[in-house]
């Protein structure tokens, strides 16, 4: 049988997308999510289109205290876990309101960072598994606009690219995934450019191949891979003032 | 959600005409698209409205199951078959998609979902199946699928030299599943309504070549062309149109007789090319097509294809099937021969149109709601006197207020 894949942040786009893709490959998926219930819908629709078996999971991510309980109660364990939390938050909200800032940090950056640490110790004691972490290019280089979900997400890439180095010799793998602008709920209304903006599906797909190619840091259109190298080779005294950021 | 002037829902927007414009506002129901639950004994699909009859095919064919009645094209969504209570070859056998749907939920002005099937809130079923969306929004349906043991269909061809024997085809092929002919819109005189037939059958498992027998629904992937750009205007004229049917008359006489067709190929050669719609170039084309009662089939067809032919305006595609018995309150079909004739619009075609739905009301036709884009609502009420009964329905529910189509407005139903 194929590895169970299970999917964290299973309700939105991104993630929802990784489930039909996996399935359709024959992998049995779990789709975690908040209010999991309301997710039979999707999981239906998975498991007939499929032929596979899909599951559903209560899972809050940032609800710390559970988060070992949720973890430990998976038998058998997913050989492959994907994390699509996150969220984009507003910029205005979080520099006014620090709340609303804490709530977008622990989103991008703590939570995942927990539960996927979790999954890393069950998976380095079986010898086997793969983590894949959706990032962004937003973490690439902090700027005007997003720096708070930026920030986040750096200290996301910088927690996966330091899981991978420690679990390099354990048989788990670690796959950081960068998309850049993706049309989902989350950026509906936006204006996106579409030569830069992908699929969830594309996300989908460009996981997919990471994983089973075993590759470790995936733009999703690789076309982010220069941009970004672009941006973050600018020097600090120049960046402050160009409007890149804005 | 419902503002005045009302809304309709669209599916993959496959409709010819404005049936799926909202008076007021669209509802885009693609994104409720997922398959809920089927039953492997009976071959019941429950499924979200947006389900897109492909994505049916390509789930369950290869577990043996195929939809009973499919259009030309397997990009419309299941409510929108529904909606228009659509045909396809075999509706001379099987009658129309409403046959095979065992209940729907329909949410009507107040947000209120119903479950109607012929048992259970029948009037609201028996409207909803071929009501062209306007008695509701149509969230979910439970639709019958047919046992198939292969992925190919035997298709035989007849050549037919005029419209007699054509029709004399179709009345000795009434027991074949699917039958439909191409008719050669140019052709005048005693070769008037020239056609091809082609019958079809589901071919069984052990029927296949030895080649296929081991991988039954396995057929021919084929990449997909796209026309990639609208056509220049003028393209298709009178001299293209005349060579293009001619020459296919020419080539399907030469060819073998029977043949054994992919169900792709056989049931939707015009999707192999994403956006053909476009070779019509920028003014896009008008779709025409209409259903006479059996008794003036015969004369009202020779009527339609002479005003084509003597127009000079041919129709690309032109396309002859049988009808059935057919039981809707408001759906298009009924028994007797319908003809689907396509035009790039020019100024001319409206006109040609017009003269096409004055023969059709002389010989007691109606027309296809889902490929209208232009009738007139006294055309309509002419050709149909169910709509006054479907404008009444209407009124008595409120269901005017919420639900319209530029449509609907059109034809004041």
């Amino acid at each position: 049988m194929k590895d169970i894949v299970l999917v964290l942040g299973g309700r939105s786009d991104i993630g929802l997308a990784v489930a039909h893709h996996f399935a359709a490959a024959g992998h049995p998926v779990a789709l975690a999510a908040r209010n999991a219930a309301d997710l039979e819908e999707a999981r239906a629709d998975i498991a007939i289109r499929h032929g596979v078996e899909a599951t559903l999971h209560e899972f809050d991510a940032l609800d710390t205290d559970a988060l070992s309980g949720f973890v430990n109660a998976f038998d058998p364990m997913p050989g492959i876990v994907v994390s699509a939390v996150g969220a984009l938050g507003d910029q205005a909200e979080s520099e006014a309101d620090p709340a609303a800032a804490a709530l977008v940090m622990r989103t991008n950056y703590e939570a995942p960072a927990q539960v996927l640490e979790l999954f890393a110790a069950r998976m380095v004691a079986r010898g086997s598994g793969t983590l894949v972490g959706i990032s962004s290019v937003a973490g690439d280089r902090g700027r005007a606009v997003n720096y708070v979900y930026g920030s986040a997400k750096a200290g996301f890439t910088a927690y996966l690219s330091g899981l991978r180095n420690r679990l390099s010799n354990s048989g788990v793998h670690v796959v950081t995934i960068k998309p850049g602008f993706v049309y989902t709920r989350m950026t509906e209304g936006m204006g996106l450019p579409g030569s830069l903006t992908a699929r969830p599906e594309a996300v989908a797909e460009t996981i997919f191949q990471a994983v089973a190619r075993g590759r470790s840091v995936v733009y999703v259109k690789p076309i982010w891979r220069v941009i970004m190298g672009i941006i973050r080779a600018i020097p600090e005294p120049i960046f402050r003032k160009t409007r890149i950021g804005s | 959600m419902i503002g005045k002037g009302g809304v309709v829902a669209r599916g993959n927007g496959r409709a010819y005409g404005d049936s799926a414009i909202g008076a007021a506002a669209t509802l885009d129901m693609r994104r409720l698209n997922r398959m809920l639950s089927f039953d492997a004994q009976t071959g019941c699909l429950v499924a979200e409205a947006g389900v897109i009859l492909g994505d049916v095919i390509a789930t369950f064919l290869p577990r043996g199951w195929f939809p009973w009645v499919t259009p030309g094209t397997k990009f419309v969504t299941l409510g929108g078959a529904i909606a228009a209570d659509i045909h396809g070859k075999n509706h001379h056998r099987d009658g129309s998609f409403g046959n095979f749907v065992e209940w729907i939920d329909v949410m009507g002005a107040d947000g209120e979902i119903t479950r109607a099937s012929r048992e259970e809130n029948a009037d609201l079923f028996a409207w909803s199946v071929g009501g062209m969306g306007l008695t509701g929004v149509i969230l979910r349906a439970c639709i019958r699928l047919r046992p198939v043991e292969s992925g190919w269909i035997a298709q035989q061809t007849v050549a037919a030299p005029n419209l007699a024997e054509a029709m004399d085809v179709f009345e000795s092929a009434n027991d074949a599943t699917y039958s439909v002919a191409w008719v050669d819109c140019i052709a005048s005189g005693a070769a008037l309504g020239r056609s091809l037939v082609m019958t079809g059958e589901h071919v069984g498992a052990e029927e296949l070549p030895h080649a296929y027998r081991s991988h039954p629904f396995r057929t021919p992937r084929k990449r997909n062309l796209s026309v990639p750009f609208n056509a220049p205007t003028g393209i298709l004229n009178r001299f293209s149109v005349r060579a293009f049917n001619a020459f296919y008359w020419r080539r399907a006489q030469r060819a073998s007789r029977e043949t054994l067709v992919d169900w792709d190929s056989y049931f939707y050669p015009l999707d192999a090319v994403l956006g053909w719609n476009r070779i019509y170039g920028r003014r896009g084309f008008l779709q025409f097509q209409c259903v006479l009662p059996l008794e003036s089939s015969k004369a009202g067809l020779a009527a339609l294809l002479s005003e084509t032919a003597a127009s000079g305006q041919g129709s690309f595609l032109t396309v002859l099937k049988r009808f059935g018995q057919q039981n809707g309150r408001f759906s298009f079909p009924m028994p007797g021969y319908t003809l689907a004739l396509d035009f790039p619009v020019s100024a001319r075609t409206f006109s040609l149109l017009d003269r096409l739905d004055a023969i059709t009301l002389d010989h007691g036709g109606r027309f296809y709601l889902a490929k209208d884009a232009r009738l007139t609502a006294t055309t309509l009420r002419q050709a149909d006197p169910r709509a006054d009964a479907f404008c009444t329905m209407r009124q008595e529910s409120d269901l005017d207020q919420a639900f319209a189509s530029a449509q609907s407005e059109r034809l004041l139903l």
